[in-house]
């Protein structure tokens, strides 16, 4: 228990009367990269927004560094060291580059990543630090998306479908970049439809099918017919 | 020289009309919430202008000191005691709520200062004037329309080179992944409020001495500010400012045609503009 930095115990969560996720058990150990894969409705979204506090849940749910985080607000929850790389890039259009990037600075956590530390991985970003970060291509959206989840120097930072829309090519960039962004005593946790990116960077893989655990297992050794009766639900 | 006079006039008028405007222009672009009780609160700041001259004596510039700061925590109660309770995807409950809230605010200063016209006395500033090129300025609006100059500018400066500006633009554009990134939005919707409200206290102190107020100008006020605001274009500052001198010229030129005209030929000149411009002349926000 204690080596896990996140933890969801029987999670539930709801849309007025539509159940989303349904008793979902997971973990994510200190350190650890973490693949959730599943299809579209799968609930991986309605899960991202109930770890970082959007959807509030039931008390006693989900638990970061072994505090109950369950019906904490997303900017409390911010505060105790998780960020996430939303789903979209979703970058705030009247914002530069730069103040995209000082926005996820707003935590005010001490460690490694700054602006400098930032330029330093993606140097295109330190060209255009003045221009609206709409304007970016969308590789380079991806890059601030990135950036500014750094930037709160979390312990446990979240990807939520960083290739969704983007071209093969700087997936592939991205996903190189991503051990060494992941560094050392940071945890993470990757949300993908593509799973062969996600299992080549994690150490666990999760699959969700209608909003239940329907796998859980070790990235390197579990099988393609596995995953496929995981995530399509073929028996 | 009689129509270059009610030219200057009106531009100087322009500069209350922004101040009127500006506290409504800034709640507008942060969270998109319509304040109905806005022309109220401009009132309401006049009054306790009224009262801090009297009981202290003071100078009803100097009362600004405690007004603007007094203001600013009302805002940020308001808003973190009601306002923020009201947003949400629908419109109608803040404009219901503020509406109720104006209701409240006339009626209670009815109770506490009755019907009877009220004005701040600041002395020799209201007569002042100063000649310049054969017009006759009176300081007192001058002083206004550079109170508006610099307020706008000030504001204008939060916005885009201060870290609270950073979280008010964050916010306006997205709430969710703003709260993502450790910001509390109600937090920030009170601190807009509160500035908002330090610009309305600067607002009701220079229309009470600038003319005589009584509970029930605050419904007057708020039309004069939305037009300066609708004018300029949803979510530009500096359009405000441009906003409400043109509602002024309109009123002061208007009214040099005939006297009766003041007020109409204002809203004839904002009907006009949203006729041609619908979102007004320089929009930042796409309504």
């Amino acid at each position: 228990m204690r080596d896990h930095i996140l933890q969801m115990q029987g999670l539930n969560a709801h849309y007025g009367d539509f159940q989303a996720l349904y008793g979902v058990d997971m973990h994510v150990g200190a350190g650890e990269v973490l693949a959730i894969i599943g299809s579209n409705g799968a609930g991986k979204t309605t899960l991202m927004r109930s770890i970082t506090g959007l959807m509030a849940n039931d008390a006693g749910q989900i638990t970061y560094h072994g505090e109950d985080i369950s019906r904490r607000r997303a900017d409390e929850v911010a505060m105790r060291g998780m960020a996430m790389v939303p789903e979209g890039r979703q970058l705030f259009p009247s914002l530069s580059v730069e103040e995209n990037l000082l926005i996820g600075a707003q935590v005010g956590r001490k460690g490694p990543w700054d602006l400098k530390a930032v330029y330093e991985l993606f140097p295109i970003l330190d060209e255009r630090r003045n221009v609206g970060a709409t304007s970016l291509s969308g590789g380079q959206q991806q890059m601030v998306a990135i950036g500014r989840a750094l930037m709160a120097n979390p312990d446990l930072i979240l990807f939520d479908e960083i290739s969704l829309g983007l071209a093969p090519i700087i997936i592939k960039d991205i996903y190189d970049a991503l051990p060494g962004i992941i560094g050392e005593g940071m945890s993470a946790v990757i949300v993908e439809q593509d799973i062969t990116k996600a299992l080549s960077v994690s150490s666990r893989v999760y699959c969700l099918q209608e909003g239940r655990v329907s796998l859980e297992g070790v990235s390197d050794t579990v099988s393609r017919e596995q995953i496929s009766r995981a995530y399509f639900g073929i028996e | 020289m009689d129509w270059l006079n009610a030219v200057v006039q009106g531009t100087l008028l322009g500069g209350l009309y922004a101040l009127f405007a500006a506290g409504l222009s800034l709640i507008f672009g942060v969270m998109r919430l319509v304040n109905i009780a806005h022309g109220d609160l401009i009132v309401l700041a006049a009054y306790l202008g009224l009262t801090i001259t009297t009981v202290a004596g003071v100078h009803p510039l100097l009362a600004l000191v405690l007004v603007v700061p007094a203001m600013g925590i009302i805002g940020y109660a308001l808003q973190r005691g009601l306002l923020n309770q009201t947003l949400g995807d629908d419109l109608l409950p803040p404009l219901l709520v503020t509406f109720g809230l104006s209701v409240i605010l006339q009626n209670g200063l009815l109770e506490i200062y009755t019907a009877d016209p009220q004005k701040l006395d600041a002395g020799v500033l209201e007569t002042a004037s100063v000649a310049v090129g054969g017009l006759s300025l009176g300081v007192l609006p001058l002083l206004t329309f550079g109170i508006a100059v610099a307020v706008i500018w000030a504001l204008q400066w939060t916005f885009y080179h201060t870290s609270l500006g950073r979280a008010f633009r964050a916010v306006s554009d997205n709430q969710d992944i703003a709260q993502l990134m450790g910001l509390n939005r109600r937090h920030i919707f009170g601190l807009a409020m509160a500035l908002a409200l330090a610009v309305t206290a600067i607002a009701g102190i220079m229309l009470g001495i600038r003319t005589s107020f009584d509970p029930s100008i605050g419904g007057g006020r708020l039309i004069f500010g939305f037009e300066a605001v609708i004018i300029g274009g949803l979510g530009n500052l500096w359009g405000t400012l441009i906003g409400g001198v043109i509602l002024g010229v309109a009123q002061t030129v208007g009214a040099k045609i005939d006297p009766g005209w003041q007020i109409l030929s204002g809203h004839l000149a904002f009907l006009l503009i949203l006729a041609v411009r619908p979102n007004g002349l320089f929009p930042r926000i796409s309504a």
